[in-house]
C-alpha cells in the first residue's frame, strides 16, 4: 500500500513485494495455462544471437520489423510548417493527421498544426471531392492562413483523386471565398519512399505552384536560395542562417520551420515564423539554390535545375568537411571572403577535435537514420578517427546513396571494416550488433530497445527522440554543429568508461577525475 | 460564481464558437455541442450528437478504426505479434506510445512495443499484397517462434485494393496451427477509433471465442472474474488486479493489457466479465452473455468514492465471505486514501477542470477529481456514442459544458472562455494550454505515470494533480515587467 509520506508511481510502486506476489502469481498462471515456457525463452533468446539467426534475419524479404522510417504525407506537413501563415493540409482521414501531429509533438514537445479533410467510407466509394470542397472552405474560415500546402494519405492515391481538378472544383463553389488564396498540392503517396520523399515532393509543389514560369523570372544579382530538408534539428536551422547571414543578407532559407517549433510560453498562435510568402512566391529569381539534404530533395532539383534554370548546388554541413564546403560555396557564390568569425570557429572546432581525439579513436560505431543525416554523421565520425562499423539506412535511395558514403567510408584507414546497410531495419541491426559488435550506437529512440537488447550505448542523434528533452532545439550543423556532435559523443565516450569503471576496489583503474 | 452565471458563460461559449464557421459547418458542429446539468430534464447529455462524421478541414483529435484495432485492442496482446499491413507509416506511429505494460521478453516471448509490417510499396498496391503477406507469416514464424498467433490489423489501402486477408489467414493457420486473425480495420472505415474497437470485438467473437480447445482443460473456480476494457496504461490493470484478488476473487484474464491470447479464450470460463472500458469492449462482453451466458458489469476505478462503490457492487455478486473481504479492503485501504485526501484536498479544493478525451475517462474521472474537492465545468470525448453520454450524466455535478469531437479550435476557445485552474486531454493538446500558462496533464496514457485505477493509484493521481496545479513553473509565465504592480 501507498505510503502517503512517500507516494509513488508504477516505477516503484510496482516493485513492493505485494505488486511482485501479483505478478508473479499472474506469470505462474500463464506458464500453468501453455500461454509461456521459461526454458524456451532462454533457449530462442540465446538463438537470436547467433549467426544462424542474423543468416535467417537478413534473408528475410516479406515482413519488417522494427522500422527506421515513416511515410510521405509527414514529410510534407514539415516542408509546409517552414513557410508563413501556412495550414498543412492532408486530403485523406483523420486518422493519419492525429499520428502525424503526435509524432512531430511528442519529438519537438511543441503543437503540431494540421488540418485533414477527414475522407471516410463514403469518400473511399465516391472519391474525396466532397470533403475537399467542404474542408478548405472550412479551414480557410477557421486558421485564416495565407497558403494551404495539401498533400495526400495512401487513402487518397489508391482512389486516384485528382488534387488538381478538385481544387479547382473547390475554389469555384467557394464563393469568392477562396479566390486570393494560394493552395497548393502534391501526391504523397505512403506507399513509396518515406517522410524525405514526402518532403520532398511538397516543397518541390509548392515552389512550383508559388513561383511564376522561367520566361518570367527576374533574377536578382545576389540573391541564393538555402533549402534545408528534412531536418529535425531546429538549431541546426538557426545556425545555417545564421552563417548565410554572415556572408550576404539576400540569402534566404526556403522551408524555414525553426520558429513553427519553437515558440515562448506567454500565449498560443497557430503559426510561427516561416519563410515570408513574398520570398516564396519570389524563389525563382535567385541566382542559385543550395540545397543542404541532396536525397531529402532531388525532385525539388529537377524543378530548379531544369525549369527554373538555376544554379544548384547541394552542401551538407554537418561535421568539419560538410561545413567547409557550405562556407566556400557561399563565399564563391557570394564573391566574398570567408568572414573572420568563422574562421575562428572552425579553428576552434579542429582546436577541440585535436583536444578530444583519444576518446572516438579507433571506437566501433552503428550508426543508422535518414540518407543525408548519415552522410553528415559518418563523415564526422570518420574525420574523428572513429570507426562507422554499421551505417544502416532504412530509406536509402536506390540511387546514388550506397556511393556517396562507400566514397566517405573510403576516407577512413578502417575503410575495409565499415559496412552499409541500406534498406534495414532495426531487427536487421540487432542481429548485426550481436554477431559483429561495436562500441556505441548513434541513432533514434528506437535505438534504446536495442540498447537494453545487446547493451551497446546509445547516443541519441536523430529523429525521432522522444525519450529526451530539447535535443532538437541544438545544432549538429555549422562549425558550431560539429562541435556540438563532439561533444556529445566523447561524452558519452567518458561517460560510459565512468560506468565501466565505477566499481569501487574491483573494475576503478581509470575512474580519473582528470581527462 | 454561481452555476447560473457558469452556465450562462457555457452557452455563451457555444455560441461565439460557431460564428466562425462557414453556415454548413455550423449548423453541424451545433449539435455537437450543449450544456447540461445533473437535474436537467433533455440536456446536452441526452441530446448531444455523435459519433459522426467529423466537419472537413478541421484539427480534430479522433483517430481512426486501425488505431481503435491495432492500438487500442488488439496491440496490448502481448504474446501475439501484430501486423499493421500495408504502409509504413501507420505502425510506425502507432508504436510503443500507449505504454501498455507487460511482463516478458520483448522480441522473443511477448512483442507488444514492436512494430512489424509489410511496408508497402507501389508494387504491392499494384499487384495486391497477399503473396507478401503470406511470407510475411512464415518469416514471422521462423524468426519469432514462440509468437502464440498473429493478427493483421489492415490500413488504409487493403481493403481499397480489395486484398483477400482471411483467406491468407486460414491458410496460415492451418498450417501453423497457430491463431491467425485477419482484422479488417482500415482507417477510412467508420468516423473514430470507434468502429476500429467494435471491428476488433467481432473478430475476438469470430476467430478466438471459438476457441474452445484452449480453454478445454482450463479448471474453473467460483470466484474467477475477467477484467474487460483495461489495457495497463502505466500498469492500470495491475493496480486493479490486487484489489480483485484481496477480496477473494481470481482474475483470469485481462483484456487486453498484459493479455496472452489463452486470456481472452479463456474469459467464457469466468463467472463475470467486469468491464472498465465500456465505449471499447461492451460488444464482446455482451456477446459472451449471449453465447456463454457470462453476466458483465460495469465499474470505476477511479477516485476511492468510485472504487469503493465498484468494489461493493462486484463484491454483491459473489457471497458474504467475498462482501467481508470485500469491507476489509475498503477499510483497510480508506485509512490510506482518507489520508491522501487530508494531504492535497487543501491544495486542490474548488479547482476547476476540463477534460477532453477518449473512451470512459471523459465520465470515469469526474468522481477522482471530485473526491479532490475539484469541480469538472467541461467534458467531451473523442469517439463516444450516445450511450456514453447518457452515462455521464449520472457522473456531472454541476453545469457542465458537453463537446463531442471537438477540435483544436473550438477546445482552444472553451478553454479561453471558461478559463479553467486545469485542463486534461491528450499530447497534441498538451502544449497549447501549457503555453498559456495552463496547467495540463495528459490523460491518454497519464502523462509518463500512474497508474490511475484503484486506491494506491489514486495516490498517484492526486500527486500528479498536485504536482500539476502548484508547480512554480506557472508563476513564471508572464515577465516581471508585464506584471501588474511592480515593485509597488
Amino acid at each position: 500500500m501507498q505510503d502517503v509520506e512517500n507516494i509513488v508511481n508504477g516505477q516503484k510502486l510496482f516493485q513492493k513485494p505485494e505488486y511482485q506476489e501479483v505478478l508473479a502469481n499472474k506469470k505462474q498462471f500463464e506458464g500453468a495455462m501453455g500461454a509461456v515456457n521459461p526454458a524456451k525463452v532462454e533457449e530462442i533468446s540465446e538463438w537470436t544471437k547467433t549467426w544462424d539467426y542474423r543468416e535467417k534475419n537478413l534473408a528475410r524479404e516479406a515482413i519488417t520489423v522494427n522500422p527506421a522510417k515513416a511515410c510521405q504525407p509527414l514529410g510534407a506537413i514539415m516542408a509546409g510548417l517552414g513557410f508563413e501563415n501556412t495550414m498543412p493540409y492532408v486530403h485523406g482521414s483523420h486518422g493519419c493527421v492525429a499520428y502525424f501531429r503526435s509524432y512531430f509533438t511528442r519529438h519537438f514537445k511543441e503543437p503540431t498544426p494540421c488540418v485533414s479533410d477527414s475522407m471516410s467510407e463514403s469518400a473511399a466509394v465516391f472519391g474525396g471531392l466532397a470533403n475537399m470542397k467542404d474542408g478548405l472552405r472550412n479551414c480557410n474560415a477557421m486558421y485564416k492562413p495565407d497558403h494551404i500546402a495539401v498533400s495526400t494519405t495512401c487513402m487518397a492515391e489508391v482512389i486516384g483523386d485528382d488534387l488538381n481538378a478538385f481544387i479547382t472544383g473547390a475554389r469555384e463553389e467557394a464563393e469568392g471565398e477562396l479566390d486570393d488564396l494560394p493552395i497548393t498540392y502534391a501526391h504523397t503517396p505512403s506507399f513509396v519512399g518515406s517522410h524525405i520523399t514526402g518532403y520532398d515532393n511538397m516543397m518541390k509543389s509548392m515552389l512550383e505552384q508559388l513561383n511564376p514560369t522561367k520566361d518570367q523570372k527576374v533574377v536578382e544579382e545576389g540573391r541564393i536560395n538555402i533549402i534545408p530538408g528534412f531536418e529535425p534539428y531546429l538549431g541546426s536551422l538557426a545556425e545555417v542562417k545564421e552563417i548565410a547571414g554572415m556572408f550576404s543578407d539576400k540569402i534566404h532559407m526556403l522551408g524555414d520551420h525553426e520558429a513553427q517549433w519553437n515558440t515562448g510560453a506567454g500565449g498560443y498562435s497557430l503559426y510561427a515564423g516561416g519563410t515570408p510568402m513574398d520570398i516564396a512566391k519570389t524563389a525563382i529569381n535567385a541566382e542559385a539554390t543550395i540545397s543542404l539534404q541532396k536525397y531529402s530533395t532531388v525532385q525539388t532539383a529537377k524543378t530548379i535545375k531544369n525549369k527554373w534554370k538555376q544554379g544548384y548546388e547541394t552542401c551538407n554541413p554537418i561535421g568539419l568537411a560538410g561545413t567547409d564546403a557550405f562556407v566556400m560555396k557561399l563565399a564563391e557564390l557570394t564573391g566574398k571572403e570567408v568572414p573572420e568569425e568563422l574562421k575562428a570557429q572552425r579553428g576552434q572546432l579542429v582546436d577541440a577535435m585535436q583536444d578530444s581525439y583519444p576518446y572516438m579513436h579507433g571506437k566501433k560505431f552503428a550508426i543508422y537514420g535518414d540518407p543525408d543525416f548519415l552522410l553528415g554523421l559518418v563523415s564526422f565520425i570518420v574525420e574523428m578517427g572513429g570507426i562507422p562499423t554499421h551505417v544502416l539506412c532504412h530509406n536509402a535511395p536506390r540511387k546514388g546513396w550506397e556511393d556517396d558514403m562507400k566514397a566517405i567510408i573510403a576516407k577512413s584507414q578502417w575503410a575495409e571494416d565499415c559496412q552499409i546497410w541500406p534498406g534495414k531495419d532495426l531487427w536487421h541491426l540487432r542481429s548485426l550488433l550481436f554477431t559483429e559488435p561495436v562500441d556505441f550506437m548513434i541513432g533514434n529512440v528506437y535505438g534504446k530497445e536495442l540498447y537494453r537488447d545487446t547493451g551497446t550505448p546509445l547516443i541519441r542523434i536523430g529523429f525521432p527522440i522522444f525519450d529526451r528533452h530539447h535535443l532538437h532545439r541544438y545544432s549538429m550543423s555549422g562549425y558550431k554543429g560539429a562541435l556540438n556532435l563532439l561533444t556529445w559523443i566523447t561524452n558519452s565516450v567518458l561517460d560510459q568508461l565512468d560506468e565501466e569503471t565505477k566499481d569501487i576496489a574491483k573494475t576503478d583503474y581509470f575512474f580519473d577525475c582528470v581527462r | 460564481m454561481g452555476p447560473e452565471t457558469l452556465e450562462a458563460l457555457q452557452k455563451e461559449a457555444i455560441e461565439e464558437v460557431l460564428e466562425v464557421y462557414p453556415a454548413k459547418a455550423a449548423k453541424n458542429r451545433a449539435k455537437h455541442l450543449g450544456v447540461d446539468t445533473p437535474e436537467g430534464v433533455k440536456g446536452a447529455c441526452d441530446k448531444t450528437r455523435s459519433n459522426k462524421q467529423t466537419v472537413p478541414g478541421v484539427m480534430s483529435q479522433r483517430g481512426c478504426a486501425y488505431a481503435g484495432s491495432k492500438g487500442v485492442v488488439w496491440g496490448p496482446i502481448k504474446d501475439m505479434i501484430h501486423i499493421s499491413h500495408g504502409p509504413v507509416g501507420c505502425g510506425q506511429y502507432s508504436r510503443a506510445g500507449r505504454r501498455n505494460y507487460y511482463i516478458g521478453t520483448t522480441g522473443v516471448d511477448t512483442f507488444v512495443t514492436m512494430n512489424f509490417t509489410t511496408d508497402f510499396s507501389e508494387k504491392d498496391i499494384v499487384f495486391g499484397g497477399d503473396k507478401k503477406l503470406k511470407k510475411a507469416l512464415e518469416e514471422i514464424d521462423e524468426l519469432f517462434p514462440l509468437n502464440n498467433g498473429i493478427s493483421i490489423q489492415s490500413e488504409c489501402p487493403i481493403g481499397l485494393i480489395g486484398d483477400d486477408i482471411s483467406a491468407v489467414a486460414k491458410i496460415h493457420k492451418k498450417e501453423s496451427s497457430k491463431p491467425t486473425v485477419a482484422v479488417s480495420c482500415e482507417g477510412f472505415r467508420g468516423v473514430s477509433q470507434s468502429l476500429g474497437h467494435h471491428i476488433a470485438n467481432d473478430m475476438i467473437r469470430d476467430e478466438v471465442m471459438p476457441d474452445a480447445a484452449a480453454r478445454a482443460d482450463f479448471e474453473s473456480t467460483e470466484y474467477d472474474v475477467a477484467i474487460i476494457g483495461d489495457y495497463n496504461i502505466g500498469g492500470d490493470a495491475w493496480a486493479t488486479r490486487i484489489l480483485l484478488e484481496e477480496i477473494g476473487l481470481r482474475v483470469i484474464a485481462q483484456w487486453s493489457g498484459d493479455a496472452s491470447y489463452r486470456e481472452l479464450a479463456i474469459a467464457p470460463k469466468a463467472k463475470l466479465n467486469l468491464l472498465h472500458c465500456y465505449r471499447s469492449m461492451n460488444y464482446i462482453s455482451r456477446h459472451m452473455e449471449q453465447e456463454f451466458g457470462i453476466p458483465w458489469m460495469e465499474y470505476n476505478f477511479f477516485g476511492p468514492s468510485k472504487t469503493t462503490e465498484s468494489l461493493r457492487k462486484i463484491a454483491a455478486f459473489f457471497d458474504e465471505s467475498i462482501q467481508k473481504k470485500a469491507e476489509e479492503v475498503i477499510a483497510k485501504y480508506t485509512a490510506m486514501t482518507d489520508a491522501v485526501i487530508a494531504k492535497y484536498k487543501p491544495k486542490l479544493e474548488g479547482k476547476q477542470v476540463m477534460l477532453y478525451v477518449g473512451g470512459l475517462r471523459p465520465r470515469h474521472v469526474i468522481g477522482a477529481y471530485e473526491d479532490l474537492g475539484m469541480e469538472v465545468v467541461g467534458t467531451g470525448y473523442e469517439f463516444a456514442h450516445g450511450d456514453d453520454y447518457k452515462r455521464t450524466k449520472d457522473d456531472i455535478a454541476r453545469s457542465t459544458l458537453i463537446y463531442d469531437d471537438v477540435n483544436e479550435y473550438e477546445l482552444e476557445k472553451f478553454v479561453k472562455k471558461l478559463k479553467p485552474d486545469l485542463v486534461a486531454a491528450g499530447v497534441k493538446e498538451k502544449y497549447v494550454f501549457q503555453k498559456m500558462g495552463l496547467p495540463f496533464r495528459q490523460m491518454h496514457s497519464w502523462d509518463y505515470s500512474g497508474p490511475y485505477h484503484g486506491y494506491d493509484a489514486f495516490a498517484v493521481f492526486a500527486k500528479d494533480m498536485d504536482l500539476a496545479m502548484n508547480s512554480p513553473v506557472w508563476n513564471h509565465t508572464t515577465a516581471p515587467w508585464d506584471k501588474e504592480e511592480v515593485g509597488a
